[in-house]
């Protein structure tokens, strides 16, 4: 069984959503607590979305100095696989594992709706089960989620096909309406929306299962 | 010695900056003309202390440079606290 690690810190508010998620598709999931120095034995680590360390100074700016950080950067060097969530994206990209930056919306209001993302790379980890093109609507959740880099980062990007996910109708200003990204190797992926609130269509939409059955299925060093 | 100093934390120039366009806009209603470029940023004061003042202002920048900014969109500068 496949044996997923959901990195909790404190101020996390997504980790029961997350592990709920990884249950639902037949993972083993747990939770790490983020003092934890260790992440041997998991076959990926998902950082939940939520507001960890309070947020202060900036979305993840202290929570990247949380010990398990150490333990997921060496996890991501070695090929894991590493999935950032809303909060967890932020947390990535501060720690530098994934490139550029989560600014506040262009309007300067919380989001929190349904949006319709079009599939990019098809390579990650998350997004190996899609189909390029492929049109999925996950719910947003956030308040710093405008996707922001430098001409050289967002060429690089589009060069190294490690724009992951779209938006259909931009909600927050993300520079070439970005919602999730991943690095080179396609192994470390972050994302705004919340795939893992979108697991029924009961509760609105079940596609959040494309993106998260394919994480679940990934080996680690599967690329 | 403590030295006082301040560090500021503004976005970097061409990084779109929401907070201070939406003050700007709001301005005119208040009635404040001709204000323009504004920029939203963060200020930190702290003491440091240091052999001097040189050192603790490059204390100050590490810091800056580590924790206090994110250099993927902003930048920061370390000055001494005039007032003390």
């Amino acid at each position: 069984m496949t044996r997923i690690g959901v990195v909790v810190f404190p101020g996390s508010n997504c980790e029961y959503d997350a592990l709920g998620a990884m249950s639902l598709l037949g993972a083993d999931a747990e939770f790490v607590w983020h003092s934890a120095t260790d992440l041997d034995g998991f076959d990926g680590v998902i950082l939940p979305g939520g507001f960890a360390h309070g947020d202060y100074l900036r979305p993840g700016a202290l929570a990247r100095f949380s010990p398990v950080m150490e333990a997921v950067a060496s996890y991501a060097r070695d090929g894991g696989a590493v999935l950032g969530i809303c909060n967890g994206f932020q947390v990535l990209t501060e720690a530098g594992l994934l490139p550029g930056a989560l600014q506040k919306n262009r309007g300067l209001t919380f989001l929190c709706q349904p949006t319709t993302l079009v599939v990019g790379s098809t390579t990650s980890v998350l997004t190996r089960g899609a189909v390029r093109g492929q049109e999925l609507v996950i719910p947003i959740n956030h308040f710093s989620g405008a996707y922001t880099c430098d001409d050289e980062t967002w060429s690089s990007l589009v060069d190294n096909d490690q724009i992951v996910l779209r938006y259909k109708e931009n909600p927050n200003g993300s520079r070439d309406d970005i919602a999730g990204v991943s690095n080179v190797e396609g192994n470390v992926v972050g994302l705004m929306p919340h795939p893992e609130r979108a697991m029924s269509t009961l509760l609105g939409s079940a596609d959040g299962r494309v993106l998260l059955e394919g994480f679940v299925r990934a080996p680690v060093g599967a690329r | 010695m403590d030295y006082p100093i301040i560090v500021d934390v503004t976005l970097r120039e061409g990084i779109a900056d929401p907070e201070g366009a939406t003050i700007e806009r709001a301005l005119p209603a208040l009635g404040f003309r001709g204000v323009t470029h504004v920029r939203a940023g963060k200020s930190f004061r702290m003491n440091i202390d240091a052999e001097n003042e040189s050192a603790a202002l490059a204390t100050a920048s590490a810091l800056a440079e580590r924790l206090l900014s994110n250099p993927v969109i902003e930048s920061a500068t370390a000055r001494s606290d005039e007032k003390g």
